[in-house]
């Protein structure tokens, strides 16, 4: 089937021909009175404007989340894990209309935004909401009369800046455990995609009291970067790229508060030989696990977007797995039989397209795919790129850095220690694949790989419950877990005597 | 060394207009995801500079930088600053203008490392 497009007569999705910040549980316009176009990238045309704030927005947001979060910090961990309960419930009432309106703000096939998307993103808010409730602080023993007790308090006030390739399942990672944590949130959307963040705030602000959820949009220099260089902020949690993680680093040392940073990856998915020895599901499996590159138009900050096949299976694989890739064409993203969307902006459309060249020019083997594609009609202005396949050496570029775009790079391996010498041959390490039948190379191979998420035989999955995050120049911190709560955290020790009688010290 | 960075002629008006409105500006190449291998633009000073940061040259006066280990993994290639209309995401300063730095790359010749 095929959704109806937004703002249109019988659509789902009818957004506000403008939109303002949430602050304090109200709807502020911006303190500049000014507002961007919001693009969508389905079909290169606005369908919204949305609040372009700066400093004194991010004031307003943090006065408001700091009258906020002495009560929040404060209330039950039932009433909170409630709180998110209902925001999950609320969530799943309104699922085809935010996937619909996630499809149309960002250009992922529809098809992704109702099976993956949101119900993770549903899921992560009551799988935090569980975590409170089974949460508890420790105690210790030290002697006859003294006791630590270490309980967890609320950091108080955290900033959230949000990236634009999943863009409510990001908000949801962050949101989340920040807000079972007991903390009050001010939150930056990207401005490639602000929308379906309102929409779902328009929910979430009814559940929540006022200021506890702050939303302040606009763009990163004018809205974002005031947000992350405050003082009066306990924390920053970042996902995007490097320069702007250093930056955010740099901001938190000058008012010495913790930083969460996701800063992307060029992860390798090796395939070992026996995944060719039978015909059967696992094969089939193992190639659905190479196709994964287009998954979100590759725009995932674990794209496998380096594939790595061991050189005696490396000509029927390579066979297989590109009919396989070549099955996945650009269309609709409201269809739901679409597969692969569109690009997010333009500016990440003419990024991948440089890649392309340079690929290219660095002598990488095109083999599928590598150029623009124009879809009829209305979806002509939209930003659509054919799954590109290159093989070519992991020294080029398109090996080493995320394009973050639907292009995969592919070289060959000889034996177990040249797949991990490749694979490990990188700045980064956040995710990796591993596929093979030998369950003793999986776990070497998964032991051996520097990066914080080795998928084993599967690829691309997301639960709550498995912790994501990155070694190296990947970042800091993990997300998608219940050690999350301590990452918006801390720890009060009471440190409590009950012997009566002095120390004999003085 | 010869500058391994150079601009198109759009990406220098779009500099010289910036640095009307800014004052003196830095270059700094990002690597991952998201905006990562975007170029950002700051006013001068406000990314600190690392000791293995490497300048690559400049762009109207303006200095630009890229990580050392990135620049291990980009060496043999030489960057062209442009620009393309977008948004972009991160603190860099056109963004606000409907505009987006953007990388092309040439391949050096062997003997121009």
């Amino acid at each position: 089937m095929r959704y109806d497009k937004p703002n249109t007569e019988g659509s789902l999705v009818q957004y506000a021909s403008r939109y303002d910040n949430l602050i304090g549980g109200e709807w502020v316009p911006p303190a500049s009175g000014q507002y961007f176009e919001n693009i969508s990238p389905v079909n290169g045309r606005a369908f919204c404007e949305v609040a372009r704030s700066s400093a004194d927005d991010v004031e307003k947001a943090l006065d408001a989340a700091h009258a906020a979060k002495v009560a929040w910090g404060k209330t039950p961990a039932a009433e909170r894990a409630n709180a998110l309960l209902k925001i999950a419930d609320a969530m799943e009432a309104n699922l085809e209309r935010l996937a619909v309106s996630e499809t149309w703000d960002n250009g992922k096939p529809v098809r992704e935004t109702l099976a993956a998307d949101l119900p993770l993103a549903i899921d992560h808010f009551r799988y935090f909401a569980g975590c409170l409730r089974a949460e508890e602080g420790s105690m210790a023993e030290l002697d006859e009369h003294t006791v630590a007790y270490h309980i967890k308090e609320p950091l108080g006030v955290v900033a959230q800046i949000i990236p634009w390739n999943f863009p409510l399942l990001m908000a949801a990672w962050k949101l989340a455990p920040a807000l079972a944590a007991g903390n009050a949130v001010v939150l930056k959307p990207a401005e490639q995609t602000p929308a379906t963040i309102m929409l779902w705030a328009e929910l979430a602000s009814e559940i929540l009291p006022p200021g506890v959820l702050n939303v302040v949009q606009g763009f990163g220099v004018e809205a974002g970067k005031p947000l992350a260089q405050s003082a009066r902020v306990s924390k920053v949690a970042f996902t995007g790229e490097t320069t702007t993680g250093r930056l955010i680093m740099q901001y938190a040392s000058e008012n010495i508060v913790p930083v969460t940073l996701e800063l992307g990856g060029k992860s390798p998915n090796v395939f070992f030989e026996d995944v060719m020895a039978k015909d059967d599901a696992f094969r089939q499996k193992a190639l659905e696990g190479f196709a994964m590159f287009a998954l979100n138009q590759g725009e995932v900050c674990t794209c496998p977007s380096r594939a790595l096949v061991q050189s005696s299976i490396y000509d029927d694989f390579m066979e297989l797995a590109t009919a396989r890739t070549r099955a996945i064409e650009p269309g609709d993203p409201l269809d739901t039989n679409t597969r692969i969307g569109a690009q997010a902006s333009n500016d990440q459309l003419e990024k991948i397209l440089s890649y392309i060249d340079i690929g290219k020019k660095e002598g990488a083997k095109l083999c599928l795919g590598g150029e623009r594609v124009k879809l009829p009609g209305d979806l002509e202005g939209g930003y659509y790129v054919m799954p590109t396949i290159f093989e070519g050496d992991n020294k080029m570029r398109v090996f080493q850095e995320e394009i973050f775009g639907p292009v995969v790079s592919v070289a060959k391996f000889d034996g177990f220690d040249d797949a991990i010498a490749t694979a490990n041959d990188t700045l980064y390490g956040l995710g990796a694949g591993v596929w093979t039948r030998d369950t003793h190379t999986a776990f070497r191979a998964g032991r051996a790989i520097e990066a914080g998420r080795v998928w084993t035989n599967c690829y691309h999955l997301y639960p709550a419950h498995a912790a994501f995050g990155g070694y190296k120049r990947s970042g800091i911190g993990r997300e998608n877990h219940k050690m999350m709560l301590e990452h918006y955290q801390q720890t009060k020790n009471l440190l409590v005597s009950y012997d009566p009688n002095p120390m004999g010290f003085f | 060394m010869s500058a391994r960075v150079e601009a198109t002629e759009a990406a220098v008006q779009l500099v010289r207009e910036l640095a009307r409105e800014h004052g003196p500006l830095m270059f700094h190449q990002s690597g991952g995801c998201c905006d990562g291998s975007a170029p950002m633009c700051y006013p001068a000073g406000e990314l600190r500079i690392g000791a293995r940061d490497v300048l690559l040259g400049e762009i109207e006066g303006c200095p630009f930088y890229i990580g050392g280990e990135q620049w291990e993994r980009w060496k043999h290639t030489r960057l062209v600053l442009d620009v393309v209309p977008g948004r972009g995401a991160g603190f860099s300063l056109e963004a606000p203008r409907g505009v987006r730095f953007l990388i092309r790359s040439e391949l050096c010749e062997p003997s121009g490392a």
